[in-house]
């Protein structure tokens, strides 16, 4: 059993891709060694900006011998047969064994070197690599066909035990030399085996494993503000992309000026982590405090003084900007802003954004003034509507997009407007994903609920509905987030109402032109969009697709609105889940079976019950038809479905204690009658139809 | 300057004098700048035409660039309008490219065991070039003074071999390398017996003022427009006359007027992708009508090397 080791090394690769490329790199040594028929056991591998290396621990010396049978042809069958057999096995048919009259091909394969199977793995695993973005260069691109890799490939290390694994690419053969760091250890080092590697590249200010240099910067990081009395704001991304930018981290503290921190701390924050990958850190108090963390790829000779002095003043030139467009913005009211959104398409056929910003203010304040937002007053969500996308041409969002609303927010807080207003601006583009915040605020309810109904409108109406993996302008998102809102904050909206508002046609007396009817087609295509998202997201919560389709017919229409027909679903499924229900959702289907063979009912029932089961039945029914009917009007369906519960024991009784296809012809239609008005009841609840099992 | 505490740091003329005569000494031919506004070192036809094409191109130059937009009336720190970029192609790219280039960095006074210097992604593109490469921005402490790429098309057609390059920021590093916080108080010269050094706001401050002014608010937009259409036209005239030399001139023109029209802000957002896309054109057709006029010999003398 012997060990292996390979190293590619390469000019840095970008730090985002590395731990891509470690999956790739172990999926395509295993693909090549299981090919060949070599155990592979657990792999190391490990990545830094210039290289990635692979340790495989415990590889045979050779691949086993195989003996490999095939069945041929019948010694009878026309020689054609017997020609192509021997092509196939490139045998002579003297070769061929003759079983009971049918030819067999036994071949036997020899173990191969496994330094064999590698020197040709290397070479195709380099070929074969998937980058997100691959590079030619070099002489070799003159040609079309040279190779491909993510920077320039510069070196090949590939030992198998103590000896070398000669292969070659594109003119890089392998060998037992690979560098150090770049600056502490320039010159070549030669590794003897995959034990000794790790440790002799550490010798040289190399830390080849990607965890560990994670680590130094994580704990190093905290240590550095720590010492200062600072605490680090923990960032896993930045330790992630520190790591992949340096092979030797040393985390450094540095200060800023203490007047920038009148810039917003999220913008000090994006400023630093974005453009300067520095981690940030807060005072005792918990605030944003005036210090940064850089990760320096070097042990410099003056302990790191310079480069600290280097960052702050890179730091303070992209905080005068910050803070320049954070001066620059606030001498223009909010609502100055809004007036260049004219400028700005938000989709050709839908106009730009202030024609958005309009149609949102619209639905905002029409949302607060019927009361489906409740407690929300309609000026303070038209107002904080029509200045929502206002920083969008801001100085500071241009910089950095991901500030939107973040600084209207600020923005309008600074110009004093009611902090309603600003929150809503601030927020309404919640909930952005699915871990994200529902808002509860009354205005920015309605603004943020506004805006993502008027793109699914818009979209809808233009007939451009996400398709598929296809969903370019993310109205799965949009209907996601819509449906969030509704429920968590119990809205009772119903969607076709929203649309007919949206679409300007409330007035029910007006005429319609064509088009204005085609447009109609959103009151149908939205309801039924969104009671699909809730089905996919109540099913992450237990509750069946069956249980939501019986839960969404209301009054003979689909239910526009989401929150009832959640509801509904959620108090349905807990139903189901009881013994009464259970027992009813099996005496419904036996009812509706018994109903279904008996087709139409047409005899008049007899006036009184034959039996006393009949009449327990019916007394039954008196009851629960109206608790129940009065229970759904009111919305109380978890009444609605105790009153079905009463119904059980009756039904069951009844299934027990009489026959109902009785050969008296009145007997028979005075029980049908009375099933059906028993599944009548149920459905008036639910549609048991829809339920499966 | 910890590491030349016993020595001056370069004048800003010295440190571009220290550059031509490292990248000299490695077999580059030093190049004038272009004689036409560009906004960067690539625009110059020794890069964008000579990248394309089987033949090994080694040059260095340095090119005054205009980013109209980037004024601030001589008030910022950092930012200018008119500012220098220090250029080197090598096609095709050696294998030691980098080395080569710390070796640079080095020659300027820049100790890599003093500070901290990284290759940071950063995937190059022109639009109005149609053009792209990898590479990297070169970080010294954290500040971009390089942007390193590997070119792989230009004018949006494949380069054969790929051709490196080199775009030094020459007043950052000079920021960096004398120690000044603001680009005006750069050494430009030293004093040389009686004559007084100058600075770099001695050379430029003026200008920044007067350009600031005229690209934002007095530049006649008509004029611009006008000046657009008759390169943009003139462009065309000479790639059918397969003078595509004359006729990159033309799309270098059309596309300085399109920035001066964009910091007059006449242009919507609109418009912007349009006129975007009629540089583009013209840039990509003068690079095709180059390769058609030099193709014949470039395989003549390459065998074998195709488009």
């Amino acid at each position: 059993m012997t060990d292996f080791l390979l190293e590619l090394r390469s000019e840095e690769i970008p730090a985002r891709m590395q731990a891509g490329a470690r999956a790739e790199l172990e999926k395509l040594f295993r693909a090549q060694m299981s090919a060949a028929g070599i155990d592979v056991g657990d792999l190391t591998i490990w990545s830094t900006p210039r290289r990635l290396a692979l340790i495989a621990k415990g590889l045979p010396q050779a691949t086993a011998a195989v003996s490999e049978e095939l069945k041929g042809p019948r010694s009878s069958a026309p020689p054609q047969a017997l020609e192509g057999f021997l092509r196939k096995t490139g045998l002579t048919q003297d070769q061929l064994e003759d079983r009971d009259g049918v030819y067999f091909a036994v071949i036997d394969k020899p173990g191969r070197a496994t330094a064999e199977v590698l020197a040709e793995a290397i070479p195709a695993i380099v070929r074969a690599f998937a980058w997100p973005k691959s590079m030619r260069w070099g002489k070799a691109s003159a040609s079309s066909e040279s190779l491909r890799w993510v920077r320039p490939l510069s070196g090949i290390v590939a030992i198998f035990g103590e000896e070398l694994i000669p292969c070659e690419v594109s003119g890089i053969s392998a060998g037992y030399a690979t560098r150090g760091h770049r600056f502490h250890c320039p010159g070549e080092i030669t590794i003897g085996s995959a034990s000794d590697y790790a440790e002799k590249l550490r010798a040289c200010h190399v830390i080849v494993d990607h965890e560990e240099r994670q680590s130094i910067i994580r704990d190093g990081a905290a240590k550095a503000a720590a010492d200062a009395g600072l605490t680090l704001v923990e960032d896993e991304g930045l330790v992630i992309e520190n790591a992949g930018l340096t092979e030797w981290p040393v985390p450094l503290l540095g200060r800023f000026d203490e007047a920038f921190l009148e810039v917003p701390p999220e913008v000090i924050q994006l400023t630093a982590r974005v453009n300067q990958k520095y981690f940030v850190v807060n005072d005792a108090g918990g605030k944003l405090a005036n210090g940064f963390v850089c990760t320096a790829n070097i042990d410099a000779v003056d302990g790191g003084a310079e480069i600290v002095a280097g960052n702050r003043k890179v730091l303070a030139a992209r905080l005068s900007d910050a803070r320049f467009f954070w001066e620059q913005d606030r001498k223009t009211k909010l609502e100055d802003h809004a007036k260049k959104l004219d400028r700005i398409t938000f989709h050709e056929k839908l106009g730009t954004v202030a024609d958005k910003v309009e149609r949102v203010a619209k639905l905002a304040e029409w949302l607060a003034s019927e009361g489906i937002v409740p407690n929300c007053d309609p000026a303070l969500a038209r107002q904080a509507a029509e200045l929502a996308k206002a920083d969008l041409v801001t100085e500071m969002v241009g910089e950095f997009p991901e500030l939107q609303g973040l600084m209207g927010g600020y923005y309008a807080r600074a110009e004093g407007l009611p902090d309603a207003v600003a929150d809503a601006i601030r927020d309404h583009y919640k909930p952005v994903g699915q871990g994200d915040d529902v808002p509860t605020a009354p205005v920015t309810v309605a603004v943020a609920l506004a805006d993502k109904l008027d793109t699914l409108f818009g979209f809808f109406r233009e007939d451009m509905f996400p398709t598929g993996s296809k969903d370019p302008f993310a109205l799965r998102r949009a209907g996601i987030s819509s449906l969030r809102l509704i429920l968590q904050n119990g809205l009772k909206l119903s969607t076709d109402a929203a649309a007919t508002q949206w679409l300007g046609q409330s007035d029910p007396a007006a005429q319609l032109n064509e088009k204005q009817i085609a447009d109609r087609k959103i009151l149908t295509s939205i309801p039924d969009f969104l009671t699909e998202r809730l089905a996919v997201q109540l099913r992450e919560t237990g509750i069946s697709a069956d249980v939501v389709q019986a839960s969404r017919e209301w009054n003979g229409r689909d239910d526009t609105r989401l929150d009832r027909t959640e509801a509904r679903a959620r108090d349905l499924q807990a139903f189901l889940a009881t013994e009464d229900g259970a027992n009813l959702l099996a005496g419904y289907k036996r009812a509706a079976n018994i109903l279904k063979q008996a087709g139409e009912v047409s005899a008049t029932p007899a006036a009184t019950p034959p039996t006393d089961a009949d009449a327990a039945l019916l007394a039954a029914l008196d009851a629960a038809e109206p608790a129940a009917s009065a229970a759904v009007a009111e919305e109380r369906f978890t009444d609605a479905m105790a009153a079905l519960a009463s119904l059980r024991a009756p039904i069951d009784a009844f299934f027990d204690g009489v026959m109902v296809n009785d050969p008296d012809e009145t007997v028979r239609a005075y029980r049908l009658g009375l099933l059906a008005r028993f599944t009548g009841a149920v459905h008036g609840v639910a549609d048991f139809s829809k339920i499966e099992g | 300057m910890a590491d030349g505490a016993d020595k001056t740091p370069l004048s800003f003329q010295d440190m571009i004098l220290t550059l031509h005569a490292y990248w000299r000494a490695r077999g580059c031919a030093i190049l004038q700048p272009y004689d036409m506004r560009v906004g960067a070192g690539t625009f110059h036809p020794a890069t964008t035409l000579r990248s394309l094409g089987p033949e090994p191109w080694n040059v260095a130059y340095v090119q005054p660039s205009r980013r109209p937009t980037d004024g601030r009336y001589g008030e910022n720190p950092n930012r200018l309008q008119h500012y220098y970029q220090y250029q080197v192609i090598l096609k095709p790219s050696p294998a030691d490219l980098q080395e080569r280039y710390l070796g640079s960095l080095a020659a300027i006074g820049i100790d890599p065991l003093l500070h901290d210097i990284r290759f940071v992604e950063d995937d190059w593109e022109s639009p109005t070039l149609g053009a792209w490469g990898l590479g990297w921005e070169v970080w010294c402490d954290g500040m971009e003074v390089t942007q390193f790429t590997y070119f792989q098309q230009m004018g949006g057609f494949d380069c054969k071999p790929v051709a490196g390059e080199l775009t030094y920021g020459l007043e950052r590093l000079a920021m960096y390398i004398q120690n000044v916080d603001n680009v005006y108080d750069l050494r430009f010269s030293d004093a040389v017996g009686d004559v007084a050094a100058v600075s770099y706001g001695d050379v430029f401050l003026e200008n920044e003022k007067q350009f600031s002014k005229w690209n934002f608010e007095v530049a006649d937009t008509d004029t611009l427009f006008a000046g657009f259409k008759a390169a943009e036209a003139e462009c065309q005239r000479a790639i059918a006359a397969n003078v595509p030399l004359a006729a990159y001139d033309q799309a270098i023109e059309a596309s300085h007027l399109f920035n001066l029209l964009q910091a007059r802000g006449v242009i919507s957002v609109q418009e912007r992708a349009n006129y975007m896309a009629r540089v583009r054109d013209l840039a990509k057709g003068s690079c095709k009508a180059w390769i058609d006029s030099q193709s014949a010999a470039w395989t003549a003398k390459y065998p074998g090397w195709t488009l």
